[in-house]
């Protein structure tokens, strides 16, 4: 086998790069991370007519190598490190037929690279709609790079694009524009100084160390060569560049590009008048938002029952037929209600990814952008918060991780700081499980009261992350770049492909990711329930049988009060007895506790230990609210799920930090240790006085 | 009287004229806000906070205050 072929697919937002990019590698990808940064990196295998594989990276949208965000970084950097094992063989540009000027300019600098370079021009279909033409020749020749006509969406052109990139030892590599004539007398220095070296990395590495992202490339070239440019003159010759590679194009096209302008904006602009219209606009966003939530909350309820069935059916099969043991009890009252804690919430995760897929895809977000900028803004945020607000009632992870698309750094940062406060679909189940306990099904003005409490959390945590935004906005005293831009892509039709593609590929990582972690604390805290430490535990049987001589117990509540001794002494119950005085004032007492402590993993993880701790307190196959139920405080003798509990619990989940992972990519996201730990520090700390007051007033 | 991107109405366009690379980011040239090139206003944000023009084929909103800083002559 000898090296492999790397191809980089590269091209500006919304070109469909992602389409063609399916298209070569179909099921053949893998989504990970960028080490350091969470920008998704994407890679496949595609097979050439020849039996040899390559392998395709499809990296972030950019419009220039003139990086000003992380995305963008990633493609800078790896085309400057030749020595990455993933540097490109070979380069292919997916191009819009719509956008070719805007398109061409990100050519023109990666020609300049000398990579050996394939221009695709997508959406080749729509060009006879559209009144476009297009000379492949002319324009073959004067780029020095290969053109296809590509249709991503029918796949026509793929065969001719995976034909140049097997044989692409015969792409040309030479640039197509003379870039240093921007400057030339000092670039005629730089080349006498640095002999046969490429100038344009040179350049390049200067403007990246110029701007804010700083560079660290391998080669070790420093900027000490250009201590004699100052900043601002830097920044006259990137546009002096800019330029003078748009006179380049503009000249090409005049050529080889024709375009009937009656035919191209009719449907756009007609489209936009009504969905961004100053009315109708957020009429449809609010109509399309209750479609999303009506999807998450009400289809999704029906899958998510029959999972619940089979995971309650298959733990008392297991239960059943396996032979009784420890093995056994591991398998029914660990690891299946631990997987099936993670399963259940698998419809509303692919609901809410088809949904966000279906808008981004069809081009509708940028007007939701554009909608809501303004109202975003007094808080602190910005129009494209609204994506990550949106993604938060689903799990906070991928919201936080969708922050990445807002350029200015201080409203990234308070998008992701408020995120947490959004109703996520984790705290669902906590929420129903326990409205079902002390919220009365009575109507209130012929209303569900039980649907209405449900409502008002949601609303409270909107309410809270929305005022947070407003403080933390005046709090902050960070620069505030003003960078505002959101390009306006044209109407498409989605394309199914890439909608199934994204649904399957954000639920696996979810399943993955979140359930690695979830699994791992359901066991551990079976095995914390089912062991202790002393006398107490072993010996709770006969202690038991011991105490209770006098009392004529049945014979089954004789075993519920040895299983609840036994747990009492366990590793669990010891932990959780050692933090009661802590949670008392708010409540709850030691088996409570206990969740709060294994949700702080996450916070569906509450509902599973309450089970977990409660069936092995009995014997019988009971539903866990029935059991919950039943449940009476040791110390004063009432319920433990009354009223003024309940609240206190709902409010808790509301506003407390409860979410590892959470904290963990903000980690990632804001790269420091600090934001993290004031998230938990400050929603921890208000969720608990908040409780505390709600109950003491309840009480 | 000055007059920039802001002073158009709907559908009105003009050519960008020279200005400050300071005021301006790197960014926004490079989707093509450039000097000569002819820029069209297709319509401004509810609260007029965005403005949504076409530039050089391609599609942008961008902020009113940053687009007050755009000169621009008229075309009628």
């Amino acid at each position: 086998m000898g090296k492999q072929l790397n191809v980089a697919l590269i091209g500006n937002p919304n070109t469909g790069k992602t389409s063609v990019f399916n298209q070569l590698t179909g099921l053949n990808q893998k989504v990970g991370n960028y080490p350091g940064v969470t920008v998704e990196k994407k890679e496949g295998k595609c097979k050439l007519s020849n039996g040899q594989f390559a392998h395709i990276v499809d990296l972030p949208g950019t419009y220039s190598l003139n990086a000003t965000s992380p995305d963008e970084k990633i493609v800078a950097d790896l085309l400057l490190q030749k020595r990455n094992e993933s540097y490109p063989d070979v380069a292919v540009i997916v191009a819009d037929v719509e956008n070719l000027k805007r398109n061409l300019l990100l050519l023109t600098q990666i020609k300049d690279l000398n990579i050996p370079t394939i221009l695709a021009i997508n959406m080749a279909d729509t060009m006879k709609r559209k009144g476009i033409s297009v000379d492949l020749q002319q324009m073959e020749e004067k780029l020095h790079a290969r053109v296809v006509l590509l249709s991503a969406r029918s796949g026509k052109g793929m065969a001719e694009l995976k034909g140049l990139i097997q044989d692409y030892d015969k792409l040309s590599s030479e640039s197509c524009v003379q870039f240093t004539d921007i400057d030339p007398v000092y670039f005629e220095a730089q080349k006498k100084k640095f002999h046969g070296e490429n100038l344009y990395k040179r350049w390049l590495n200067t403007v990246l160390e110029n701007g804010s992202l700083k560079q660290e490339d391998e080669d070790q070239i420093t900027s000490v060569q250009f201590e004699n440019k100052s900043e601002t003159e830097i920044k006259r010759l990137q546009q002096k560049e800019t330029i003078l590679r748009y006179l380049f194009i503009n000249q090409l096209l005049k050529d080889s590009y024709k375009r009937d302008p009656a035919l191209a904006e009719d449907f756009r602009s007609r489209v936009d008048k009504i969905l961004t219209h100053r009315i109708f606009g957020y009429v449809i966003f609010f109509l399309i938002m209750l479609l999303v939530f009506q999807s998450i909350y009400n289809w999704s309820s029906y899958p998510m029952d029959l999972i619940d069935q089979l995971f309650t059916q298959m733990a008392e099969w297991v239960d059943n037929t396996l032979p009784e043991g420890a093995l056994t009890s591991l398998i029914s009252e660990g690891i299946i209600p631990g997987i099936g804690g993670i399963v259940i919430f698998v419809p509303q995760i692919a609901f809410l990814f088809l949904f966000i897929s279906l808008l981004e895809e069809s081009g509708y977000m940028s007007r939701v952008v554009f909608l809501m900028d303004k109202i975003m803004r007094r808080f602190g945020l910005n129009g494209k918060s609204v994506v990550p607000l949106i993604s938060g009632t689903a799990c906070a992870i991928p919201a936080i991780m969708a922050t990445r698309s807002i350029d200015d750094w201080k409203e990234r940062l308070i998008t992701i700081l408020i995120t947490p406060f959004i109703t996520c679909s984790a705290r669902l189940p906590v929420y129903l499980i326990i409205i079902a306990l002390v919220i009365p099904e009575n109507s209130f003005l012929g209303m569900n009261l039980q649907g209405l409490t449900l409502m008002g959390l949601y609303i409270l945590g909107f309410l809270t992350a929305v005022f947070s935004g407003y403080i933390l906005n005046k709090m902050l005293k960070l620069k505030s770049r003003l960078f505002f831009i959101s390009e306006m892509p044209a109407y498409k039709l989605p394309l199914l492909k890439n909608i199934v593609y994204t649904v399957i590929e954000k639920t696996k990582s979810f399943v993955v990711g979140a359930g690695k972690i979830i699994l791992a604390i359901s066991v551990v805290l079976w095995f914390l329930a089912s062991n202790g430490p002393g006398e107490e535990f072993r010996n709770a049987k006969n202690i038991v049988q011991k105490n209770e001589q006098n009392q004529q117990l049945t014979e089954e509540d004789m075993a519920n009060a040895i299983a609840s001794y036994k747990l009492r002494h366990s590793y669990i119950g010891i932990i959780g007895h050692t933090i009661e005085p802590v949670i008392r004032p708010l409540g709850y007492d030691w088996k409570i506790g206990i969740a709060l402590i294994s949700s702080l993993a996450a916070r569906e993880v509450f509902v599973g230990t309450l089970a977990t701790v409660y069936s092995v307190g009995s014997e019988e196959e009971e539903t866990i609210k029935n059991r919950m139920m039943k449940e009476t405080d040791a110390v004063t003798g009432k319920k433990i799920f009354n009223f003024a509990t309940g609240i206190s619990l709902l409010l808790y989940y509301a506003f407390a930090m409860q979410c590892i992972s959470t904290l963990a990519v903000v980690k990632r996201e804001t790269n420091s240790w600090k934001w993290p730990v004031i998230q938990l520090v400050f929603m921890t700390g208000f969720a608990y006085v908040v409780s505390m007051v709600a109950y003491q007033l309840l009480k | 009287m000055k007059e920039t991107i802001v002073q158009l109405k709907r559908g009105e366009k003009g050519i960008i004229k020279e200005f400050s690379t300071e005021a301006i980011p790197l960014k926004f040239q490079e989707v093509g806000c450039l000097p000569g090139n002819e820029v069209r206003l297709i319509q401004f944000s509810p609260f007029k906070d965005l403005v949504y023009l076409t530039v050089n084929d391609s599609h942008f909103a961008i902020r009113t205050e940053t687009a007050a800083l755009i000169e621009i002559s008229r075309i009628k």
